[in-house]
């Protein structure tokens, strides 16, 4: 088996017994990044300061010295989470020229435990999409099948460790951007809950959705990845003020026992039957294995895509006012006036799905229209989340299909918004109440394309999650080795 | 007809605290340009606010100070417009949940008291500052983000004069409660007015927002010039339309900025990078015994002390001059006498400062060690003067200045009887007219000792001299 099939935690073994270096591996991922260069997975790439800090983690390793729990892995970084010195575009064109002067708290958590980073992700610019089709540097590639899209908006981030580009990345999180592309490409990504992970230094889309997630190969290697990068950060008020657990202790203790719930609002008929049996094999094997279904109600979720739209389009509209051309970005060369200046800029740097969602969030927030449509949002939003509280309280983990369909054709849904925006009705509830949810591969329809379920906690109980994912994830990939 | 001006105030203040509303930067004035800045108060990608607890503190002390009601639950939001001083392209501010609630000031108008009611105080941050050179704007982002109080009056007052009596009330309350530094020069208070003007027992008229307004004196002036111009148009027959005019100080005039229809849509929203802020009666009650001594509070210790009210009224009309008055009498405790000597002395002096500078350049330790020597006989009151210009201009040390001006006091009654012998010789004149039952020529005496020793002759003891010599 080559080096770049195994998982994270693998070539940590490997890397803490040092059957291989840090250097190798950045090596490696480099050659594999240059040969798999038309999925189109990374907007930049920083191999010359990997090999220095991989380098100095041999080096130590090699003394002895204490290194970090992740010591010597490459990562790939969406291109929204600033890195100091590099370039964070966003996949706008805005920002097509802009360099980071500091670092997101989250990298620095991965810096700080040995992490290496090759390059940064491409991306639906800033986060807005769900095929990854909306990016200022190209559409990215389903490493599976080359024709479909790899979903968004962290198509790179997930098409990257598909593609054995790296072992891990990270992706970000408004309404499904971590879960569906990992989906479609079967691996492994989570939402964490809202206020796990510090947003510090992570662009804006929708402050009160948004969330930095692992993308990972294995739920193992996802759950080392959290364990870094969660907890409280001062320099994010969000960010909750939760212990961080221990999340990799219960994480082969089997389901015998989990209550796990089931929702009929998550197999409602928009579910593609291919990805429905898919999903009720997995139901059964957890049942076969000692869990115990539980059905619980979610009258509510309908609302969340509508309630989604409203809230994280007013918020990006605001967040992403702060790209007016006068500090950085991209200026437009010719304007009359410092109006003319916004507008041109804007004009010019913002593309058209982009600009969709600022109209849209500016409408929804406009005197007037305020009550009927934020307000209301806000108020259907809490119904949502205690939906969930409630569901919580008879089960230990909901389970459901992460996207009601398997990848689809690049093209297929980008001149329909509305096609593309039901995408996430899976996802966007979850974004909504704030708790965690992790996708999780869940075999392949008849065209060999993945199909993903996602597994979702109450707040906080990630741990949970990755308990009963594990188990499933033993059992799927039995065989495959 | 007779018609009556309605007049609202927002009054913005610049909080006094270390550091920016939502950042670590400093808060200072003065600065190198753009040198207290950093990702958060620029607004670069990814950067996230973070409320400066002193802020809200001091937010709460003026709220304190004004009787408002502190709100237990309070809400930051976004201000969203576009302009390149403002580099998120929205203020953060409060709207429905501001932290303060209610209260209101007395202030002292035409020889009575009348209470202008507030209707909040709210905490936001200040905008950068723009620098327009020739053919192009700069952006100096030190001010970006320092922490500003909004106090909104009711439309409570009715005259210029009512206006500028609250907004000085505002301005001494600010100094007592120690929140801010008011410094007008330096931008630290503003304010933008609002007036309409209706015949009593009508309702209320259209209200124009009037801006630009840099001093006290433009204020009154403006509303001045803004109540006549609304009354004229409505005698004329015309109506009076709801914009925004801009006050042009030099040409005494104010012109539409812009009107309703195109005023902005600033599309208020909770600002989700920031959580709710609690803040619990306990929280409130601690701050409540952190609230300084406020001007009335002093006022009643003032009166306990034996001054007059006027007195008491002139040393707490500025919260220096009662810090002043108090810092004299912790080292000399003759409250009496150390009043008298401010009202009248150094009161003179700040008279002729301009009045944004009206600050006393004194030690009140050294103004204490000077009256001590006086109030002793040490030296007596044209020593005490020549000791208090030399003070104010240059500072020093009393105790030194006594030695080097020359101006120790001559007590030695031998010596004196000498000087004054000399003089009742060769002034047989006024010695008869004493002998007759002039007292006031006792001045004449006294003056010609002084003359003879320089000044130095204690009056007193020559008056007890002449007493003597002449029986």
């Amino acid at each position: 088996m080559e080096l770049l099939d195994l998982s994270m935690s693998e070539i940590l073994t490997k890397l803490n017994n040092k059957e291989v270096t840090s250097v190798e591996l950045v090596k490696l991922c480099q050659k594999r990044i240059e040969e798999t260069k038309d999925l189109n997975a990374l907007i930049s790439t920083c191999f010359d300061t990997a090999l220095e800090q991989a380098k100095i983690i041999d080096s130590k390793r090699a003394k002895g010295e204490k290194v970090g729990e992740l010591a010597g892995v490459p990562m790939v970084i969406k291109d929204n989470i600033n890195i100091l010195g590099t370039k964070t575009t966003c996949a706008s064109k805005f920002l097509s020229n802009y360099t980071s002067i500091y670092t997101a708290t989250c990298v620095k958590k991965l810096l700080d435990a040995g992490v290496v980073v090759i390059g940064k992700a491409n991306m639906d610019e800033f986060a807005m999409g769900s095929s990854n089709e909306n990016s200022a540097f190209g559409p990215v590639k389903n490493p599976i099948d080359k024709t479909r899209v790899p979903g968004g908006s962290s198509g790179g981030s997930v098409c990257s460790v598909a593609s054995k580009q790296c072992f891990a990345s990270l992706g970000t999180e408004t309404g499904g951007s971590v879960r569906e592309p990992a989906s479609f490409c079967g691996v492994v990504g989570l939402k964490p809950t809202y206020g796990r992970v510090s947003r510090y230094g992570v662009v804006a889309f929708a402050s009160s959705l948004d969330q930095v997630g692992p993308v990972t190969r294995t739920v193992e290697d996802n759950a080392r990845i959290l364990s870094v990068i969660a907890g409280k950060d001062e320099m994010d008020m969000t960010s909750a003020n939760v212990a961080v657990p221990n999340y990799l202790a219960n994480i082969n203790k089997g389901v015998k026992g989990i209550k796990i719930g089931v929702a009929k609002q998550f197999f409602s008929d928009k579910l593609d039957g291919e990805v429905r049996s898919k999903l009720d094999d997995a139901i059964a094997w957890y049942q076969a294995n000692g869990a115990q279904i539980v059905d619980v109600d979610l009258p509510s979720i309908d609302a969340a895509l509508a309630v989604y739209y409203v809230l994280s389009s007013a918020e990006a509209a605001s967040n992403l006012a702060r790209f007016d051309g006068i500090r950085y970005g991209v200026r437009a060369d010719k304007y009359d006036d410092i109006i003319d200046l916004y507008f041109k800029s804007r004009t010019q740097g913002f593309g058209k799905e982009v600009k969709r969602r600022i109209m849209l969030g500016n409408y929804v927030l406009s005197s007037g229209y305020y009550d009927a449509f934020y307000r209301k949002a806000k108020r259907v939003q809490k119904v949502i989340k205690h939906e969930f509280i409630e569901a919580f309280k008879h089960c230990d983990v909901l389970l459901s299909p992460t996207t009601s369909t398997t990848a689809f054709k690049l093209g297929e849904k980008s001149n329909d918004p509305v096609a593309m925006y039901l995408s996430d009705v899976f996802t966007v509830p979850i974004n909504i109440a704030g708790v965690p949810s992790l996708s999780i591969p869940c075999g392949v329809d008849k065209q060999g394309l993945p199909v993903g379920m996602q597994i979702i906690g109450a707040h906080f109980e990630e741990a949970k999650i990755y308990q009963v994912a594990a188990a499933f994830e033993k059992h799927n990939t039995k065989g495959e080795k | 007809m007779e018609y009556e001006t309605v007049i609202g105030l927002e009054v913005h203040s610049e909080l006094n605290t270390a550091t920016k509303c939502f950042c670590g930067c400093k808060n200072e004035f003065g600065a190198p340009v753009n040198t207290n800045c950093c990702p958060i108060c620029i607004a670069l990608p990814g950067a996230l606010p973070i409320v400066n607890s002193e802020a809200v503190k001091k937010a709460i002390l003026m709220g304190l100070a004004v009787g408002c009601k502190i709100s237990n639950y309070s809400v930051f939001e976004r201000k969203n417009y576009f302009y390149p001083d403002l580099a998120k392209a929205y203020q953060i501010s409060q709207a429905e949940y501001p932290l303060c609630i209610g209260g209101g000031v007395e202030i002292d108008i035409d020889g009575g008291k009348k209470y202008i009611r507030l209707n909040h105080i709210h905490l936001e941050e200040d905008a950068a500052k723009l620098i327009h050179t020739k053919g192009e704007t700069l952006v100096d982002y030190n001010r970006g983000g320092v922490p500003l109080i909004e106090m909104v009056s009711e439309p409570d007052m009715n005259s210029a004069d009512e206006a500028v009596a609250f907004l000085e009330k505002l301005r001494t309350t600010l100094l007592y409660a120690g929140v801010s530094d008011c410094k007008m020069q330096e931008g630290s208070i503003k304010c933008d007015v609002n007036v309409s003007v209706h015949q009593k027992g009508k309702p209320l008229g259209t209200r124009v927002e009037l801006k630009n307004l840099n001093s006290f004196r433009a204020v009154h002036r403006a509303i001045e010039y803004e109540s006549s111009r609304q009354i004229e148009e409505l005698e004329k027959g015309g109506k009076i339309f709801q914009e925004t005019r801009r006050w042009d100080d030099e040409r005494g005039i104010s012109y539409a900025m812009r009107s309703k229809e195109d005023s902005q849509d600033y599309r208020y929203f909770p600002d989700p990078d920031i959580v709710p802020i609690s803040v619990s009666e306990e929280y409130i009650a601690s701050i409540k015994r952190e609230l300084p001594r406020l001007a009335e509070q002093r006022k009643t210790e003032y009166l306990q002390l034996g001054l007059t009210e006027s007195d008491a009224d002139l040393l707490t009309a500025q919260r220096d001059y009662a810090d002043f008055f108090e810092g004299v009498l912790k080292e000399f405790n003759e409250p009496k006498f150390v009043c008298n000597w401010i009202t009248a002395e150094v009161f003179k002096k700040l008279n002729t400062l301009d009045v944004e500078e009206r600050t006393i350049p004194l030690e009140p330790k050294a103004l204490a060690t000077m009256l001590k020597l006086y109030k002793t006989g040490e030296i007596n009151q044209a020593g005490a003067r020549k000791i208090f210009d030399e003070l104010w201009e240059n500072g020093g040390d009393p105790v030194q200045l006594v030695d080097s001006l020359g101006l120790k006091q001559m007590n030695d009654s031998g010596a004196l009887e000498k000087v004054l012998a000399n003089i009742i010789e060769t002034n047989p004149k006024a010695v008869q007219e004493y002998r007759d039952g002039n007292e006031k020529i006792m001045a004449f005496f006294v003056g010609q000792a002084m003359k003879a020793t320089s000044g130095k002759a204690n009056p007193k003891l020559v008056a007890e001299i002449v007493k003597k010599l002449i029986k």
